[in-house]
């Protein structure tokens, strides 16, 4: 740590990993749901348990980012962060609006936390991954901007870096969609088509920046790799996200009431949309083969490699599976798209915090790197989590197959509840693989009690001349 | 990568594309705007339907069903539901209605949410409006 305001950041990293926890628990929760119908019903119904998932994902996600900026900036700025007490201030309101927000699904009725909160006065509740009450989503909204506000001064009064103006870029894309969470028009089309500006814009747009930002800072850190380098593959990664990205929004506007037109635009862009994520797996190993230098943190390297990969299977090769309209109009809705999700899910975003996690905190802690014997233990974790995902995500996508074919393809098409039946064996593997995901979590925390002889300073290994401080 | 493509030569493209198909973008939903009369059923939004988006907003109804495909993967697909219920209103309101409190043993069940008549209405009002949306075709048949 070379600045005193990166300390800071530990705080957003220590919340996003608690709530990851809770993330994971109610996915156990849903996908045991999924297989004995009336588990915990109706205490805690699948929609209220899936409300938590996906809106714990979410949040600790931005913690994640966040954490990540106030690590990187002063850093990468070469100064302090603008203020520690306002970054101190976000946290604790955006975890205390967090930790209500999850609450209010899980003790009060949904209809009753609509009435409760004045849903009628600007009605945005009660659609996906935006179920938040209206006026949560005006704190989320003025969280993220005095975040913003606190990097942009830092940003722009201290030395200017490629890998600071993209992630600047990113996070201000990500505040300025947020406004479209309020849009929500009485006509359905139009609901769902600024619905997507948010959802689609932030994972397969602006998100992409910050995932790219963010990876190039642990690589640059990791492998001692000229930015020059780093910087021209950062522009032409982030260039080929926007380029793809935003007219791929079409691939959601296939069958929502919008023009055919949509059909082509959203087939063609979206199937260009791999090429990013493919360029970032590149990235990655390019990077690593041509280092400059051994760090001892090969925990922080295994999650930026990972990355690579896993974002590039999960949204480059299972997005790609159900992009293209004639596909798409089979797989549209089904657990298909649940395999893609959470593999796009966990190898992008997931991966990518856990990846400057892993290179931040032992230097938050005082030490270049952990032991040999907690990166084991995280390097387990790793594994499980990521091979598990891999099973969810095989599992799913043999339930979507079986869905679709049951339910849209045969001569006889059978009720959905009926398929659902016969689509439970795949459901039990899931559930089985979602288990040792938590296991694997759990080892993950482990980690971080694990003791053991830290390693001193890097050594150099190919160019001893100066360059950047690890 | 080469020397010859500098890095210059990267954040044109990475500015020039973004800013192009932003605007692209723009000027697409522009013309969505305007086409979109044609196929979003909107003649049809009456009070009673916008009151049902309410309702089915209010309830998260999305948090267990797909509506054109969009949503959760838990309970069937609803923005057909009108028409696979024989086009009667009276039937999906039945069906809403006689939700068991405590679920069903073992199975998967719908919450009993305890709407007024008045609520009813406007959900089916509004799930009929749904149905005459023009999605080109899809779902592929009845069953969603
Ligand atoms: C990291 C990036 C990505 C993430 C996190 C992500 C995540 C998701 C999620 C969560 C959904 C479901 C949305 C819903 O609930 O309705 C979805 C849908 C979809 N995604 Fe992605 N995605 C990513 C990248 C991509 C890419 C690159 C492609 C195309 C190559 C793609 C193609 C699709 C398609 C076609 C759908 C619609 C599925 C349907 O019709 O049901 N995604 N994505
Ligand atoms: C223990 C492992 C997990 C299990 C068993 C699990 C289970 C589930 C289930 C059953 C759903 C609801 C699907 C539906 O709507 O019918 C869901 C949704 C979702 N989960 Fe998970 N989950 C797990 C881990 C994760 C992880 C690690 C992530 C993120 C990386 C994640 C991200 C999501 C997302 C984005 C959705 C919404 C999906 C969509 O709309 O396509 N889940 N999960
Ligand atoms: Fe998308």
């Amino acid at each position: 740590m070379t600045y005193q305001s990166q300390a800071v950041s530990k705080l957003y990293f220590m919340a996003a990993i608690g709530l990851f926890v809770g993330q994971i628990l109610f996915g156990v929760i849903l996908g045991l749901q999924y297989v004995i119908g009336d588990f915990l019903f109706p205490a805690i119904p699948f929609n209220v348990a899936r409300m938590v998932h996906t809106n714990l994902l979410i949040v600790w996600l931005l913690f994640g980012f966040m954490g990540a900026a106030y690590y990187m900036v002063p850093e990468e700025s070469q100064r302090e962060l603008h203020s520690v007490k306002l970054a101190k201030l976000l946290f604790w309101v955006f975890l205390g609006a967090g930790v209500l927000i999850i609450l209010g699904y899980l003790l009060v009725p949904y209809a009753k936390l609509a009435e409760m909160t004045g849903n009628s006065f600007l009605p945005t509740m009660g659609r996906e991954f935006l179920e938040q009450p209206t006026i949560g989503k005006i704190g989320i909204a003025l969280v993220c901007a005095g975040f913003l506000y606190n990097i942009a001064v830092t940003v722009l009064s201290g030395r200017k870096t490629v890998i600071n103006m993209v992630l600047l870029t990113g996070l201000l894309g990500l505040v300025l969609l947020w406004f479209f969470s309020f849009v929500n028009p009485e006509n359905l089309v139009l609901d769902k088509y600024y619905w997507w500006w948010v959802v689609h814009l932030w994972v397969e747009g602006v998100w992409e920046l910050i995932l790219g930002s963010l990876l190039a800072f642990v690589l640059i850190k990791t492998t001692g790799v000229d930015r020059e380098v780093i910087d021209k593959w950062l522009y032409l990664i982030i260039a080929m996200a926007l380029i793809t990205g935003i007219i791929g929004t079409g691939h959601h506007y296939f069958w929502i009431g919008t023009p055919s037109y949509w059909l082509w635009f959203g087939s063609i862009f979206s199937a260009l949309e791999p090429i990013p994520f493919f360029m970032m797996t590149l990235f990655a190993f390019n990077m690593v083969n041509k280092r400059r230098r051994d760090h001892p943190n090969k925990a922080a390297t295994l999650w930026a490699l990972g990355t690579g990969v896993m974002a590039f299977l999960g949204a480059g090769v299972w997005g790609f599976l159900h992009t293209l309209a004639p596909v798409n109009y089979f797989t549209h809705g089904t657990q298909i798209t649940a395999a893609h999700g959470h593999m796009a899910f966990y190898g992008a975003y997931v991966m990518v915090v856990l990846c400057i996690i892993s290179y931040a905190m032992p230097k938050l802690r005082g030490r270049v790197a952990n032991s040999n014997k907690a990166q084991v233990v995280e390097m387990w974790a790793f594994w499980m989590m990521t091979v598990s995902m891999v099973f969810i995500t095989l599992f799913l996508t043999a339930a979507g197959i079986l869905q679709v074919y049951l339910q849209r393809m045969s001569e006889t098409p059978l009720p959905f509840m009926v398929v659902q039946d016969k689509m439970a064996f795949f459901y039990w593997m899931r559930e089985v693989a979602g288990v040792i995901f938590l296991l694997g979590l759990i080892v993950y925390l482990v980690s971080f009690f694990i003791k053991g002889e830290t390693e001193k300073a890097p050594k150099l290994v190919r160019d001893p001349a100066a360059f950047e401080s690890q | 990568m080469k020397e010859a493509f500098t890095k210059s030569m990267a954040r044109n493209i990475y500015y020039g594309g973004s800013l192009f198909f932003v605007l692209l973008f723009i000027g697409l939903t522009v013309d969505t705007h305007r086409k979109i009369p044609k196929t979003d059923n909107s003649q049809a939004i009456t009070e009673s339907v916008a009151h049902g988006k309410r309702v089915w907003e209010e309830n998260n109804c999305v948090g267990c069903h797909t509506l054109l495909g969009e949503g959760a993967y838990f309970a069937p697909e609803l923005g057909n539901v009108y028409e696979r219920f024989g086009n009667s209103k009276e039937a999906i309101k039945a069906f809403i209605k006689s939700r068991p409190v405590n679920g069903i043993p073992g199975r998967r069940s719908m919450p009993q949410f305890n709407l007024t008549e008045e609520e009813l209405d406007a959900i089916a009002d509004f799930l009929e409006y749904t149905n005459g949306i023009d999605t080109q075709d899809w779902p592929p048949n009845i069953q969603g």
